[in-house]
């Protein structure tokens, strides 16, 4: 059996989705990262992006992730965010829209979660 | 019907019809409890994970961050009091005014100016009314708190402490607010905010022993815990307005219940005297009418 991590991906009034993983990889404010089981402890600064977890069923797990961090220690790692989406449960219309309403009003910070979303959805 | 008996049977009436909206609001009260308290576990995994994180980088940065050092002569203290809108929940505002109040002598009694920054219409109502400056205030969201409410409130607070105490920045942030201990207990605390004391943090992760992990930062110490401690001021707000929300559910219940139960005595009481009125009116009648024949006898002996 491959070597495993314990992942929480937890949102401000939600614990989302929790875990046995062999590979994470997220978008920190220096780059991409990924991190496998026996990782050094890390704590960062995510960017609001897709988050992939690879999990030791062999299944891939995306989330759109918006602003937080990223600390692991122990083979246990943590995704702290205030937003967290799976990307089952992202309507994919709906952020279209979003996407085309924040393009007309020139918002950049909604623009930029509607990008997130569909960007999780498509890695999906 | 006598009129005595009259006012008691109206009386019954409006206690009755006042003992089932109290009954009601009880009820509502219970299941927002409830519902407020799913709120508070739910929201835990994110202010623990969030608490230990701020630990880490806390204690293994060695860079004396705003946020986490104790100004050497601090003059001035923002006080965040979290009251409710609506009232009818006993001494819920009563009680976090009164430790917001104290907090405030204390605080003067150190030197320190007070800013007070209020949430609810209750806190803010009694501030107005006694024309004490209010810095910031916030209204309509006391019952169900989202976190988005927290953010806002965080923001200002955030921005004041900042600043430089000569513009008008604070050095201190403390909260008052109303700890949900169980059903049958809230509490009403205050505690500092910023800045941060390690030693408390580290207790309320449990992380108090054993050897931390010595992390990798990235981008850099600094700018993870520039981005960290907004966001644990703001989880901690959210936690006290949850707390405060499902607090002030607790003891409106609690308010609503023993009004209830008081409008019960006062049924039974009532119809206790309107029972009694009933049997007096029964009896003056009898003697009424045995008086009357008695007197009507006593004629027709006199005129035989």
């Amino acid at each position: 059996m491959a070597a495993e991590l314990h992942v929480e991906l937890v949102a401000a009034d939600r614990s989302v989705w929790s875990g046995e993983a062999t590979l994470v990889v997220a978008r920190t404010t220096s780059g991409d990262i990924g991190v496998m089981p026996g990782h050094q402890p890390l704590l960062g600064v995510l960017e609001s992006g897709p988050v992939t977890i690879r999990t030791s069923g062999g299944e891939t797990i995306v989330a759109a992730v918006h602003g937080g961090f990223v600390s692991f220690a122990d083979n246990k790692l943590s995704l702290l965010a205030e937003i967290v989406e799976l990307a089952d449960e992202i309507d994919v219309k709906r952020a279209e829209r979003a996407l085309d309403r924040a393009k007309s009003e020139a918002d950049a910070a909604a623009e930029r979660r509607a990008d997130v979303r569909l960007r999780a959805v498509a890695a999906h | 019907m006598g009129a005595q008996l009259r006012v008691y049977k109206r009386r019954i009436r409006s206690v009755t019809a006042t003992k089932k909206i109290t009954k009601a609001m009880e009820m509502i009260a219970a299941s927002r409890v409830v519902k407020a308290q799913r709120k508070v576990t739910a929201s835990t995994p994110y202010a623990t994970e969030l608490t230990r994180a701020v630990t880490a980088v806390a204690t293994g940065a060695n860079d004396k961050h705003p946020l986490t050092t104790e100004a050497e002569s601090p003059v001035r203290a923002a006080v965040l009091l979290l009251t409710s809108d609506r009232g009818l929940a006993g001494a819920f505002n009563a009680n976090a005014i009164k430790g917001a109040e104290k907090l405030t002598e204390k605080l003067q009694g150190e030197g320190k100016e007070v800013d007070t920054y209020i949430v609810g219409r209750r806190g803010i109502a009694h501030y107005n009314f006694r024309e004490r400056k209010i810095a910031a205030e916030w209204t309509g969201f006391t019952d169900a708190p989202e976190y988005s409410d927290a953010k806002q409130i965080a923001a200002p607070l955030i921005e004041a402490i900042e600043k430089d105490t000569a513009e008008g920045g604070v050095d201190e942030l403390h909260i008052v607010y109303t700890e949900f201990v169980s059903m049958m207990t809230q509490e009403a605390v205050g505690s500092r905010l910023l800045p941060l004391s390690l030693d408390q943090v580290a207790e309320e992760a449990g992380t108090q022993d054993g050897i931390r992990p010595l992390y990798d930062f990235e981008p850099s110490a600094e700018d993870v815990l520039d981005a960290l401690l907004p966001r644990y001021v703001e989880s901690r707000i959210y936690n006290a307005l949850l707390q405060s929300a499902a607090s002030k559910h607790a003891a409106t219940r609690r308010a609503m219940k023993s009004a209830t139960d008081n409008a019960g005595d006062l049924i039974t009481s009532l119809t206790r005297l309107a029972n009694a009125a009933r049997q007096a009116e029964i009896t003056q009648e009898i003697s009424e009418i045995v008086g009357g024949s008695a007197a009507l006898a006593d004629a027709n002996a006199g005129s035989d």
